[in-house]
């Protein structure tokens, strides 16, 4: 009987194998799909049951999580969190993540690949793995410059650091308090999150990265950095500059702001941005045609989709097709050209930083919970917008914009700041869109920024990018500059 | 004339005790991981039970020493390490019902039930001193194995539980009383087929190449094969089922050697599982469940969904290599996690590396049972041990790959880790059948059991090195010089020990 009972034996072998190999299934081949999989609660409590990662901002934690006596073990925490909602996020356990909560989720759970050795080390001495640290670029004195210039308008202010492509400052209005949504209560989050999803202004999405604008007046920066990449101008070149200019093939016509003239006709092309003559921009758009415009503005880092900081970021647009008449609406940020503050930002940026866009990003270093550093932001070149000669031209005109122009209420004593004003027409019944962007100081840039304020915030009809958006983009200069 | 070479025989009691202290530490380290893993503390009374699960390994060892010397070594600190490993996840599965608030006190039981148990099987080694013994009830065996089958169908006794109806009230107590009807049954089983094996194997006419049975040596196997598909049927155990039918046809085919029984048993089985299937919604449920495990219409299924099959996925799946470690998974998230969906739970808290050595210690606990079966000298033991250690096997099989879907889910125990007296007391029985077995198995026979006194003496039980005596009868000289036949089934001609 000893043959069988030894075929019997190595049946049950095989038995046991199949067991081990179907073990191995489950929970290494199928694991990270299990884990995906929505239904698997577990992969929430565990989430939440970890210590998370703090968001850090010069030093002090934004968002941290506590340890809290109920199911799911810790608490997210955010301090300030209206100010910080457009860079932090929300962190819900109903309604699920944005922003870095989301983006730099690996980190801040401590999952990322790059934290492979501190898991590891976790592993060996047993302790609960923590997730790293993730350390923001933000400048907190010009985080709150901007947030309370902004107020109660609604609007976007983004802060760069023109040689590096740091982001000092994003704001976001209205903003949000993300301890709202970060509540365990899991109806209270539901009531929470239904307020802001019907509120005015739609507070969970951050207007500074998510949400584009006709950058109006300001989008002539990239139309005259057009027209002198061209070669064929510069600073002192003339252009026409009629009280109304008529649009071929349609019986439109382009007007400047006020109904009025631009002071010269025919104007240089310093004048003319100075002022921000609307009919010389328009003629210059139609002259260097759509294919110079898109170009030059695809080298700011419009059309560009897969831009992150590392938060996803909603494209700005050029558009892919346009007729003479629609080419000189574009070259004075109307018609389907769109951008978000964090692009102008870019484009004031790259003209500070000799025409070299830096990568903007928002996560400067990551720290292990152990403080070792685990990965650093290096500056990176995103791209080439302008020629040396050509950022330095646009720095003198944009100088002469805020020192004699339309931008003068962003002067700051003993600065010399760099601007452009912008009022972009949305429709006939609304008050245009106010924007400014600028740098400073001009001979040594710091900080670039745009500022956007929805439908002229409080001044309404009123608002003009310099009475509106200069003041606030002039109070985020002074903080960077003095911190 | 072949002499017989003076040998050295390892009885190995001495490595046993080190494999004890061994699978102690195992079990009462993770007792202490628990209590660390739960409340940053060690429990406070981990060195009583330490001191109480350590008594029970010693006392069996001892007894061991005393009644059956010779037995393997391996088998009893592999299911002491089982045991401990089981203990400590009912334990720590306690803590979090109790903090959900829902229905705790597992693990106090489960400790009860060991003791009992391991008190059990010492009395059974005590008093059964030889396995052969157990020859003399084959029919009384397959009796009370049926009748145990059948005692849930009892009106007052038997009780439904999520639709199988598999219980048995005894006073405030529920049993399983199917564990206990597969060891009956094995009983029986070895002794029917140790007699009929031949009529079996070689009567009867030929058809297609298979060997057919002739109808009346058939008589008693359909009494069996009725019974078990009689539990498919009227109490919805499809587990207990292919227990008993997955134990018959091994059964079968160790006696006859013949494959045609396991095909004939395979087909049975199968056609009367299929008929189940479709006459019976709830075993065609189960099918459903296994193959559309993720479908969210069957995950959401009040009855018969997948929903608790794939929670226990997803914790495996959160557990992954290494686990979350003892106490830091969310086990009690999947319904059963002390006794049904015990492995699933062990699974999320010492991972697929933890999963892997306890099916290992599996493998080497129901292996050392094979490896009885074929040292053993009688075609009794040797069907009995072999079929024990199958159904150890077998039951496994049947549980982790239900819950890892290798195989549709069945409502069955992890022998010795998961939560249940019955289980735990019939699967400690099965351990001390194989200890008494392999004891007999190993003893240095046949030279040392023809000089062998009724009783052997203290100092006659050999120390691991001694030497064996190398004085021999002539008669059991010439025994052993035919040591490679087997001897006779049908007319052992050796004492055979009572019940004393």
């Amino acid at each position: 009987m000893n043959t069988p009972l030894r075929r019997v034996a190595t049946v049950m072998l095989v038995m046991f194998l199949a067991l081990m190999g179907s073990a191995t299934w489950v929970q290494f081949v199928q694991a990270p799909g299990l884990n995906a999989d929505s239904r698997n609660v577990r992969t929430l409590y565990r989430e939440f049951g970890n210590a998370r990662g703090p968001i850090v901002v010069a030093g002090g934690a934004v968002a941290r999580s506590v340890k809290v006596d109920d199911s799911f073990g810790y608490q997210r925490e955010y301090t300030d969190g209206e100010l910080y909602s457009a860079v932090t996020g929300f962190y819900s356990v109903v309604h699920g993540s944005s922003q870095l909560e989301r983006a730099a989720n690996d980190q801040l759970t401590g999952r990322g690949d790059q934290l492979f050795f501190s898991r590891l080390r976790d592993l060996v001495t047993g302790r609960k793995p923590e997730g790293a640290a993730v350390e923001t670029t933000l400048v907190e004195a010009a985080q709150r410059a901007a947030f309370e210039g902004l107020g109660d308008q609604q609007g976007a202010v983004v802060a760069i650091e023109p040689a590096t492509g740091r982001i000092l400052a994003m704001v976001s209005t209205p903003g949000f308090d993300p301890n709202a949504l970060a509540t365990h209560d899991v109806s209270a989050a539901n009531e929470a999150y239904a307020q802001l999803a019907e509120a005015d202004g739609n507070p969970l999405r951050s207007n500074a990265t998510l949400e584009t604008y006709p950058p109006g007046s300001t989008f002539k920066l990239v139309t005259a950095a057009a027209a002198l990449e061209s070669g064929e101008y510069d600073a002192s070149s003339t252009l026409p500059a009629p009280v109304r200019l008529d649009l071929p093939q349609t019986s439109a016509t382009i007007g400047n702001f006020g109904g009025g003239g631009c002071g010269a006709n025919p104007i240089t092309l310093a004048d003319a941005l100075r002022v921000s003559c609307n009919t010389a921009f328009a003629q210059l758009g139609m002259d260097l045609g759509d294919d110079a415009l898109r170009e030059q503005a695809q080298r700011f880092g419009f059309d560009d989709a897969s831009l992150t900081i590392p938060m996803a970021v909603a494209a700005s647009r050029f558009p892919a097709e346009a007729n003479a008449p629609q080419t000189a609406q574009s070259a004075i940020g109307q018609f389907d050209v769109a951008a978000t503050p964090l692009q102008m930002a870019m484009v004031s940026a790259g003209i500070a930083n000799d025409g070299k866009v830096m990568r903007p990003y928002v996560v400067e270093r990551v720290r292990a919970a152990n403080l070792s550093v685990v990965s650093q932001t290096e500056p990176e070149v995103l791209s080439t917008a302008v020629s040396p000669g050509t950022a330095a031209q646009l720095t003198d005109m944009m100088v002469d914009v805020v020192a004699n122009g339309s931008g003068t209420s962003a002067q700051i004593p003993g600065v010399q700041v760099a601007g452009k004003t912008g009022t972009a027409q949305t429709s006939a019944d609304a008050a245009p869109h106010a924007w400014f962007t600028a740098f400073a100081p001009a001979d040594d840039p710091q900080v670039a920024v745009a500022v956007l304020v929805e439908h002229g915030g409080s001044a309404g009809s009123e608002a003009t990018g310099g009475r509106v958006a200069a003041p606030i983009a002039r109070a985020v200069i002074q903080a960077v500059l003095a911190s | 004339m072949a002499t017989v070479e003076p040998h050295r025989v390892r009885a190995g009691r001495g490595v046993e005790l080190w494999l004890l202290v061994l699978a102690l530490a195992l079990a009462v380290g993770a007792y202490a991981l628990v209590g660390l893993g739960t409340s940053d503390e060690v429990p406070a009374d981990v060195l009583g039970y330490g001191a109480g699960l350590a008594a029970l390994a010693l006392g069996l060892h001892v007894v061991l020493r005393w009644r059956a010397p010779y037995a393997d070594p391996v088998i009893l600190p592999v299911t002491i390490a089982l045991n401990g490993i089981g203990l400590a996840m009912i334990y720590r599965i306690d803590i979090a019902y109790e903090g959900a608030g829902k229905d705790h006190g597992f693990a106090g039981r489960q400790l009860l039930w060991t003791t009992i148990s391991v008190v059990l099987a010492a009395a059974v080694l005590i008093c059964l001193r030889d396995h052969r013994t157990l020859r003399r009830y084959t029919y009384t065996a397959m009796v009370v194995g049926l009748v145990l089958l059948g005692l849930p169908l009892l009106p007052v006794l038997g009780t439904s539980i999520n639709g199988a109806r598999i219980w048995v009230n005894v006073g405030s107590v529920g049993m399983q009383p199917a564990e206990f009807a597969k060891l009956a049954l094995a009983v029986f089983f070895a002794g029917y087929l140790v007699t009929h094996r031949d009529t079996l194997a070689l009567a009867g006419p030929r058809f297609a190449g298979l060997q057919l049975p002739r109808a009346r040596d058939l008589g008693p196997i359909l009494v069996v094969w009725a019974g078990s598909i009689a539990v498919l049927v009227f109490e919805r155990d499809l587990g207990t089922s292919l227990l008993l039918f997955g134990l018959f046809v091994a059964m079968l085919y160790l006696a006859t050697e013949r494959v045609s029984w396991v095909v004939i048993g395979l087909a049975m089985f199968v056609g009367g599982a299929v008929v189940a299937s479709s006459v019976f919604s709830h075993v065609g449920a189960r099918f459903d469940a296994w193959l559309h495990a993720m479908d969210p219409e069957i995950f959401d299924r009040m009855y018969g969904g997948s929903g608790q099959l794939v929670r226990g996925l997803f914790g495996m799946a959160s557990g992954g290599l290494f686990g979350t470690g003892w106490g830091q998974g969310r086990p009690d998230l999947v319904t059963y996690a002390e006794s049904d969906f015990i492995v699933p739970s062990l699974g999320e808290e010492l991972g697929l590396t933890g999963l892997l050595a306890i099916l290992m210690l599996y493998v080497v606990l129901t292996q050392r049972g094979m490896r009885a079966a074929i040292g053993v000298r009688d075609g009794f033991g040797k069907l009995l041990a072999g079929g024990l250690a199958f159904v150890v096997a077998w039951q496994c099989f049947v549980v982790v790959g239900g819950v890892t879907r290798l195989i549709p889910l069945t409502g069955l125990t992890t022998p010795f880790l998961a939560y249940g007296g019955s289980s735990l007391l019939a699967n400690w029985i099965i351990v001390a059948l194989l200890l008494r077995v392999s004891d007999d198995a190993r003893r240095p026979a046949p030279a040392a059991r023809g000089v062998r006194a009724d009783e052997p003496l203290p100092g006659e039980v050999p120390d691991d090195d001694a030497p064996v005596p190398t004085r021999v009868p002539a008669a059991a000289a010439a025994q052993g010089a035919s040591a490679g036949a087997e001897p006779d089934d049908e007319h052992p001609t050796e004492r055979i020990g009572g019940l004393s």
